[in-house]
């Protein structure tokens, strides 16, 4: 997938957070050998550059960063993180999440759109998490947005992909723009539907990060994005209402019983 | 708290042990903050499996150690939305039953009619941190050691140097990183509790340790993060949303301590002992303090001591 101008190496991006350890993490990295991986700024260590030990941890991991926006609820907590994420990382890459709702952690979406306007005006290249919306996809792309990353389903939740009617038509709708399924991925099944539906990438932390075996699960998800990404280049085949038997009937040799 | 355990270990084995605290007293580190929860089989759902299988001596050692060890098992548990965080802790941990409202009531009569199921580690145990602190260097003492406060410094020469600084060896120890922790102390006369407690939610997960005269620790946020200010208000609320969950009579509960900790952790989590001639080094005891210093003790023990076992 190309985003801004720059191809990754892997349609998959994986999450750093939640893992029971950073050499589990660095592991679960190795096997799934994604295009990037995303990290969150604690917005309250940022300052004094606490979190150091783990930046460092993350950038030795030589994917390319997508630092994110996780946790931030107003426009301005999300522009000042994304401030910080750029001196931190050294990326003009944001992937911007302004959460609107707390139990779905559903995004803001007109506080998406502002602060998508603002950071790509200060010449940050904005990945934003937003809803399978026509309406907020457009305007998001006016706002400078070069990329989408709707959700399949609420983030952590597992469920997959939750309105498979509402991302055909996304996806249908702006066929030029890269487009990122971000959030709602439980298993390598969902993954394989998304590229299957035509989305460019997926992304994904805690369906690897809390799997029983993160590392495994890290291959599974790399496999299934190979499988997902042949299968939609391969033009699979349109379902139909009755059968379509594969041997021709005529000329069929018959034995009377 | 890595230091008294080896000091008192090596002590036992011996030793003429001097410990040197930068501090002005005794758990100046992070244990001061720590849950003191000896819990082997509940930490398998997290750690690598070498952390269970280190640990698992380690209670009889509380046990020697600290009469006042509480050997009532452990409860898991989980808010009635978040019931699959239940089910996956079972698949990844052993040593437990799953017991039903019923049970939970017999074994905690203050819990009865909160949840309708939880998991039981009947096994495990949970000591009071500064309590155990306090009984480590009285036994030290005993045994004829001496501590020295203000200084890790020491004009003397000694056969071995053993360095347990935790965070404080952050410069010379390469891997070593700070985990920041948050955690608080509440009064509840009205609530009694035998034993921790932990509330499962997909992300918070936090314990409630009961400690004497009605005391409750909650613990604890896992931050990737060496500064140490002071609590956040978020970490406080969710610390507080989690003792209400529990039980709405923590509702009326006195909040009499917030702090916040650094745990000293290697990339793996895992505590670790190296030596390099005659200086050991024990660190990046992470959140495994209690429960696996008296193993990376006895490890200091057969270096210091190899004809002994």
């Amino acid at each position: 997938m190309r985003a801004y101008g720059t191809e990754l190496a892997s349609p998959l991006m994986l999450g750093t957070a939640l893992y029971d350890s950073p050499a589990v993490l660095a592991a679960s990295v190795k096997a799934a050998r994604p295009g990037a991986v995303t990290v969150s700024l604690r917005r309250e260590s940022a300052g004094e550059q606490a979190g150091q030990a783990f930046w460092e941890l993350v950038r030795g991991l030589e994917v390319p960063v997508l630092p994110n926006t996780a946790g931030c609820h107003t426009v301005r907590e999300a522009v000042t993180t994304a401030q910080m994420a750029r001196e931190v990382f050294d990326t003009d890459w944001i992937k911007l999440e302004v959460i609107g709702q707390g139990d779905l952690l559903q995004p803001d979406v007109f506080a998406l759109v502002e602060a998508a306007r603002i950071l790509t005006e200060e010449g940050f290249k904005v990945f934003p998490y937003t809803t399978e919306d026509l309406v907020v996809a457009e305007r998001l792309l006016r706002a400078g947005c070069e990329l989408l990353m709707p959700w399949g389903a609420p983030i952590g939740s597992g469920r997959g992909l939750n309105n498979v009617f509402g991302l055909r038509a996304l996806r249908a709708h702006f066929p030029e723009i890269p487009m990122v399924i971000d959030a709602g991925i439980g298993r390598p099944s969902h993954a394989v539907t998304a590229f299957e539906l035509g989305y460019d990438a997926i992304l994904i932390n805690t369906a690897v990060a809390k799997a029983g075996d993160p590392v495994s699960m890290a291959e599974a998800f790399r496999l299934a994005c190979e499988v997902g990404r042949l299968a939609s280049e391969a033009d699979p085949m349109e379902e139909r209402d009755m059968a379509v038997p594969s041997t021709p009937t005529l000329g069929k040799a018959v034995f009377a019983s | 708290m890595a230091g008294l355990v080896t000091a008192v270990t090596l002590a036992e084995k011996g030793a003429t042990v001097t410990v040197h605290e930068a501090g002005p007293r005794i758990g100046s580190g992070a244990s001061w903050f720590a849950g003191g929860m000896l819990a082997p089989w509940c930490e398998a759902e997290s750690a690598p499996e070498e952390v269970t299988r280190d640990s698992l001596d380690s209670l009889q050692w509380w046990a020697d150690h600290v009469p006042d060890m509480a050997r009532n098992g452990s409860l898991v548990v989980a808010p009635p939305r978040d019931q699959v965080e239940l089910a996956r802790f079972g698949r990844r941990t052993s040593h437990f039953e799953t017991i039903d409202d019923r049970k939970i009531s017999e074994l905690e009569p203050d819990l009865a009619g909160r949840f309708d199921k939880a998991l039981f580690f009947a096994g495990e145990g949970h000591v009071d941190p500064r309590l155990a602190l306090q009984r480590l260097e009285q036994r030290l003492l005993n045994l004829g050691g001496i501590v020295r406060f203000g200084t890790t410094q020491s004009a003397a020469s000694f056969d071995w140097v053993v360095d347990c600084t935790g965070m404080d060896a952050r410069d010379i120890e390469p891997g070593l990183r700070g985990v920041r922790g948050e955690m608080i102390l509440v009064r509840c006369p009205e609530m009694r509790l035998h034993r921790p407690v932990r509330m499962l939610h997909p992300r918070i997960p936090i314990y409630i340790v009961p400690r004497e005269n009605n005391i409750f620790m909650a613990g604890a946020t896992m931050v990737e993060s060496d500064d140490n200010r002071a609590i956040t208000v978020r970490a406080m609320s969710e610390l507080l949303n989690a003792l209400y969950t529990l039980h709405p009579a923590f509702a009326e509960a006195e909040i009499i301590e917030a702090n916040a900790g650094i745990r000293p952790s290697y990339s793996d989590n895992v505590p670790r002992v190296h030596c390099e001639g005659r200086r050991i080094t024990v660190n990046g005891m992470y959140r495994h303090g209690f429960l696996l210093s008296p193993a990376r003790a006895a490890e200091v023990g057969r270096v210091i001591f190899p004809a002994t076992t």
